[in-house]
């Protein structure tokens, strides 16, 4: 793939109600923050992709709302309404075209403005699920348990996940939930569909973040502190949950598979410095380090414990805090990406990686991880 | 500015009258008129999906045979809610849903549990299908699904 770096990021602190700004305005408040940071002016900007939900903003056009916010105006933009790691994608694609120089990647959403549990169950198809009255929570519940029976995992052992993140969460300024959590507290933090518990899943939240994408050409422009793009994967499942194996993620491996093979990686355990992934639920952590190929099928929990994904570890997974510490929808698999960025950067502050030169950030979109994208960062091209 | 901000509260309703199609409309009529569930075959793989469709989603093919299945089966996973959603939820919580792969077919769907004490449903469980007595063209024209003690 021709070079194209990630000379830009830009995020919100994520918080349960951003009532101060409407989203138009936090949208504007990342853009600007990004052009100040890498000294780009909105004439600098060729083309502009959002990741954004009609449903969650609760217009047709969502991405309307913000076309002042973004710059938008007389300049091409689209609208990916899907997890932003695939606006990403789509924003690389442009630049691959040959079209356009740079490109502008925002994406937003305000879980607080709008009705979580009923925006999902209008996801299930109208003709054979809606009625049902099932959401993310139901849905996700009935995957934590297959995928639990399957290896003999216990609560406690998932519980682990929201521990260890909770934790990283206290260093990332960002964060919305964040503190010293035993497995006891989330044992006790009470069911929302069993056996998911409040702490096992993550929060709804308001936020912003925004990518700034240019061609190998015109990155030192921006920045002297490149990131380059080096692999991408992505990969849809079935749509009616009954038909998938939901104790395994085919999708996210296959996914996985591309992006490695792009950035030539054959020992991701090994050649990775940090990932950041899609962790919406606590069990999925353990689900997708395993179809990552960082373990064996059912060995997430052996490599969380082993102490490899903490932190301190050899392959820091979430030292963010991932979903559990907010979960803005759309944003959520951006942000990852924009991690990844601060980490290759040496920019992350009090959850820095020392010496991190490749990441992972992978996102996710549709019930228990239907569909992923898995991208593979560099701070050297 | 510490001025409280003004927030606009508001719903949209806005109607749709979706076709259900040939397949689910057929599917919807065998529960109505003779309280048999259906699934439908694809001709590559073999597998019968149900609910019954057109086409198979791994295949790319379309589905043949019609095949009767249930209403008996098996409990594969399950999940029992504790918070309301009057809104959507056909039940007052605790409501339990589980993923059931009924006798004769290769999918598993997903439906509600219930004439049971929540705490006592377990994986490997075997439920059958209560259906509704007016029956309404939707999916609980299966009411839910209850344990059976034989079988």
């Amino acid at each position: 793939m021709e070079d194209i770096a990630i000379v830009g990021v830009a995020q919100t602190k994520f918080e349960r109600e951003k009532r101060d700004l409407n989203y138009a305005e936090l949208v504007y408040g990342v853009v600007t923050e990004l052009f100040e940071k890498t000294g780009a002016t909105h004439q600098d900007v060729d083309n502009i992709v959002t990741a954004s939900s009609d449903f969650w903003d609760g217009r047709t056009i969502s991405s309307m709302a913000i076309q002042s916010a973004v710059g938008a105006y007389m300049k091409s933009e689209s609208k990916v309404s899907s997890d932003g790691t695939l606006a990403l994608l789509y924003g690389a694609m442009r630049i691959l075209s040959g079209q356009f120089k740079t490109t502008l990647v925002v994406a937003h959403s305000k879980g607080s403005e709008g009705a979580p549990n009923l925006i999902a169950n209008a996801a299930f198809d109208p003709v054979y699920q809606r009625q049902l009255g099932i959401d993310f929570h139901v849905a996700s519940a009935l995957q934590a348990r297959a995928y639990m029976q399957k290896y003999g995992l216990t609560e406690q052992d998932v519980a682990l996940v929201s521990v260890k993140n909770l934790a990283n969460a206290k260093k990332n300024p960002y964060a919305q939930v964040a503190g010293d959590f035993t497995v006891d507290d989330v044992m006790n933090s009470g069911y929302l569909a069993e056996p998911i518990k409040t702490l096992d899943a993550s929060p709804i939240s308001d936020g912003a973040c925004a990518v700034l994408l240019a061609h190998a050409d015109v990155a030192s422009r921006f920045t002297d502190k490149p990131v380059w793009l080096k692999g991408v994967g992505h990969c849809q499942d079935g749509y009616y949950l009954g038909d998938r194996d939901l104790t395994t993620s085919p999708a996210l491996a296959a996914a996985a598979r591309r992006a490695y093979q792009m950035a030539s990686i054959d020992d991701p355990l090994k050649q990775l410095d940090v990932a950041e992934i899609y962790d919406a639920y606590s069990y999925q952590e353990l689900m997708w380090t395993e179809a990552l190929g960082f373990c064996q099928p059912g060995e997430g929990v052996q490599l969380l414990k082993s102490g490899v994904t903490a932190i301190n570890g050899s392959l820091p997974v979430n030292p963010s805090g991932g979903l559990l510490a907010a979960h803005a929808f759309l944003a959520a698999g951006l942000v990852r990406v924009i991690e990844c960025v601060l980490q290759l950067r040496g920019e992350a502050g009090e959850h820095q990686i020392p010496h991190a030169k490749t990441a992972l950030a992978h996102g996710s979109f549709g019930f228990c991880g239907q569909t992923h994208c898995v991208w593979i960062l560099s701070a050297e091209r | 500015m510490s001025e409280e901000i003004i927030v606009h509260r508001t719903a949209l309703s806005i109607p749709y009258a979706w076709a259900a199609g040939r397949h689910a409309t057929r599917f919807y009529r065998e529960i109505a008129e003779h309280r048999k569930l259906f699934g439908t075959r694809c001709p590559r793989c073999q597998r019968v999906l149900f609910p019954a469709r057109k086409a198979c989603s791994r295949c790319f093919t379309e589905t043949t045979d019609w095949v009767e299945v249930g209403p008996r089966g098996t409990v594969t996973s399950f999940t029992v809610v504790h918070y309301a959603e009057p809104q959507i939820q056909p039940l007052p919580p605790p409501l339990a849903y589980a993923l059931i792969q009924l006798d004769g077919a290769d999918t598993a769907f997903i439906h509600l549990v219930s004439e049971v004490n929540v705490a006592e449903i377990k994986t490997g469980m075997r439920v059958e299908a209560v259906f509704a007595e007016s029956p309404q063209g939707n999916i609980l024209d299966v009411k839910f699904f209850k344990p059976i003690t034989q079988g």
